[in-house]
């Protein structure tokens, strides 16, 4: 039977309701949006498998569950979130900490960074920077087919506001790091937007973290312009509980000789889909889109990723990596489209998985949409077991076979991880991936990042 | 008690996929000892260097092995490698993403973890690898990389002896070592074979061809033909090989063994 008709139902209701829980307070470009985006929901509804990008991500166990809550938390909730927080040893970062998705203080919640840079609310920066969030809110999300970002649109209260004005530089890493905390089941929905003006640079790490056990599902959208010349760089690590569903959509708009890289390392999660998308929208533009994956259990992990290059002279590459044991299954959605006028295009895509188990099961797309005629592209998929020579050659020099798999998925591992830019935290992220492989890191509490 | 024999192989039969490829093969190799086997192609050389390594390709249907009093049929890969065997691999594996410093270091940890040894410290290991990485003439670049990842061939083939050279085994197989090998780079593998070998190191050189032996030179050559040794000798049955190539021990060992089958019936 199709749970859909319920959710909807439930959504609707909500949506009904929204003078007292969705309007109040929100900004209000964010109303602006609204009805057209519940309509746009309403005629697309929640992806289901007849939906190629959802083909092999089942979303009927997240979605059809009862939440008690979906809106932002109240002020009093983030008490909590105040007095947490992250140390990295040898990392030096911003640190900013955020409650299932939403920036502290909501409305007075917007700070400037030393190095000119700024972070808060959506709120917030709504009444200081009017016709700047105006100007990008809601112009990158566009998809003609995924239910859930006009879902998002028309839902949305509140969310992460990152900008960095013409020319500033990011003197360090900024680190968010978003507890997951509810005493009820929640379902949120947050909506971020990153402004990185020509010729500013930005380098984002982005930590979930999962404190309580609560069911969780975010449906998350972050729409990101990368101005000429600019340098945005962002690496999320999830780490959440096998109850707990996260949808992410992040839109990468890139002007000319912009650079832009994006990198999801996913470590836990029930339900894992990160949708990202790249558009070259200049001239000598670079993107890179890298994802790493580790699921057991009967985890999901999907990635779709689409890499629009609308401007000649660009190059992009995407590679994503996913290791499956038990009854894990794992999808890989991966496109690359070459505009009629993209001509000198190069452009990249491979995607490899290795399968521990017999049960475990992985679906891989890679695809090819060119219209120009002078381009270099590629494309590949594996997906198979461990190599058996190499398997044997570590353990001809005395390493047993335990630690030689782990060695192998471990190399495996790192060829994603070694594209992240920042020294210190690759190093962080190798160890943790280390960890999990090991079986040692089963929740957030033991992260190796060890924010205390 | 002390036993003579390092090695002693007695009438090993191998089969791959249900097909014999050792035949009753009979070997006794002595600490110190140096051993060539040579033959022509599909006599079983690589089946030999797979069974005494534990690789599940070839399954071992009779005879035994024993390596210092203990038998080695019983033991895992990676115990053969503790005990102190080490094979030079014909086609070394490259191995993205694993470094060679990690591996070097997680090998030489687990060997010492086998003999009851404390791992190497981070100081005592760097100066290891310095020490090697010379007496092997090895360039740093190469051991700064992921495991034969991009290496030439003869960058592989130095590589494995720099591995042996951080293990000190007690046993080395060459398998094929010198194949594919310039002079320059023949020479440079063999002298690391010399420099490395203690008095009490023993030698199994499998190879074709005789180059290999004017620089590690044998106690004992024997020729492997259809699974078993057909012959022994000093040097000089190299250089005999050398100049007149297998096809005469062919003919007698094909006539040796219709002999022995019509005695039989």
């Amino acid at each position: 039977m199709d749970y859909r008709p319920e959710v909807i139902e439930r959504l609707t209701e909500l949506w009904e309701g929204r003078e007292a829980g969705i309007l109040k307070g929100s900004p209000e470009v964010f109303n602006r949006y609204r009805s057209g985006a519940f309509s746009e929901f309403l005629s697309l509804g929640i992806p289901d498998r007849k939906n190629e990008a959802y083909k092999y991500t089942n979303l009927e166990k997240s979605f059809s569950y009862k939440y008690e809550k979906y809106f932002s938390p109240k002020p009093d909730d983030f008490r909590e979130a105040e007095r947490f927080h992250c140390e990295v040893e040898d990392l030096d970062v911003w640190n900013m900490v955020l409650l299932n998705g939403f920036f502290p203080r909501g409305d007075e919640g917007l700070a400037m960074l030393p190095g000119g840079i700024w972070v808060g609310s959506m709120r917030a920066a709504a009444k200081q920077f009017p016709s700047l969030v105006e100007k990008h809110y809601n112009k990158y999300a566009q998809n003609e087919k995924d239910g859930l970002v006009p879902l998002n649109t028309a839902l949305a209260t509140d969310g992460l506001f990152l900008y960095a004005p013409k020319n500033t530089v990011n003197t360090k890493p900024i680190q968010i790091v978003n507890l997951l905390q509810s005493a009820q089941d929640i379902f949120s929905q947050d909506r971020n937007l990153v402004v990185v003006e020509d010729g500013a640079q930005m380098s984002l790490l982005v930590c979930d973290h999962a404190i309580s056990p609560q069911h969780y599902l975010t449906n998350t959208v972050t729409e990101v312009y990368v101005g000429r010349n600019a340098r945005f760089e962002i690496i999320r690590v999830q780490n959440q509980h096998n109850d707990s569903g996260k949808i992410t959509h992040t839109f990468i708009h890139q002007e000319r000789d912009s650079f832009a890289s994006s990198n999801n390392v996913t470590l836990h999660g029930g339900l894992v889909r990160n949708a990202t998308w790249h558009r070259l929208n200049g001239e000598n533009a670079e993107t890179h889109s890298y994802g790493l994956f580790l699921a057991d259990k009967h985890q999901h992990i999907a990635n779709f990723v689409k890499v629009d290059h609308a401007a000649p002279n660009c190059n992009s590459t995407q590679l994503f990596k996913g290791v499956l044991d038990d009854n894990a299954t794992g999808a890989f959605n991966g496109r690359i489209m070459v505009h009629k006028d993209a001509q000198k295009t190069n452009a990249y895509q491979s995607n490899n998985n290795i399968i521990l188990s017999d049960s475990a099961r992985m679906d891989t797309k890679p695809q090819l949409e060119i219209y120009a005629d002078d381009v270099k592209c590629s494309h590949g998929a594996t997906v198979g077991q461990l190599d058996e020579n190499a398997l044997f050659y570590l353990r001809s020099r005395g390493i047993d076979e335990r630690e030689a798999k782990l060695m192998l998925m471990f190399g495996f591992a790192h060829d994603v991880i070694k594209n992240i830019p920042i020294e210190a935290l690759r190093d962080r992220i190798d160890n943790l991936v280390l960890q999990r492989l090991r079986g040692e890191l089963s929740r957030c509490a033991s992260c190796a990042i060890q924010c205390n | 008690m002390q036993t003579e024999f390092l090695l002693q192989i007695k009438d090993l039969k191998a089969s791959i996929d249900n097909k014999e490829i050792l035949k009753g093969l009979n070997l006794e190799v002595k600490p110190g000892e140096i051993h060539a086997i040579m033959g022509p192609n599909g006599s079983g050389k690589s089946t030999l260097a797979n069974v005494l390594t534990g690789r599940e390709i070839a399954t071992v249907t009779a005879g035994t092995i024993t390596f210092d009093g203990k038998n080695l049929l019983d033991m895992s890969p990676e115990e053969r490698a503790c005990e102190g065997i080490f094979l030079s691999f014909q086609y070394p594996i490259e191995i993205p993403g694993v470094s060679m410093v990690n591996f070097m270091k997680t090998a030489i940890n687990e060997q010492r973890k086998h003999r009851g040894l404390e791992p190497l410290s981070a100081s005592d290991f760097l100066r290891l690898m310095r020490e090697k990485k010379e007496l092997v003439e090895i360039d740093s670049a190469l051991t700064n990389r992921s495991v034969n990842e991009g290496f030439s061939g003869g960058e592989k083939k130095k590589n494995e002896i720099f591995q042996m050279a951080m293990l000190e085994p007690r046993l080395a197989l060459l398998d094929e070592t010198d194949s594919g090998l310039d002079i320059d780079a023949l020479r440079i593998v063999a002298n690391g074979v010399n420099k490395i070998r203690r008095p009490d190191t023993s030698v199994i050189v499998i190879t074709h061809y005789q180059r290999l032996l004017d620089y590690i030179v044998p106690d004992f050559v024997h020729v492997l033909y259809d699974g078993r040794i057909v012959r022994s000798g000093g040097p000089e049955l190299a250089l005999t090989l050398e100049e007149r190539g297998y096809d005469w021990i062919k003919k007698e060992a094909d006539v040796t063994e219709e002999t022995w089958t019509t005695d039989r019936k």
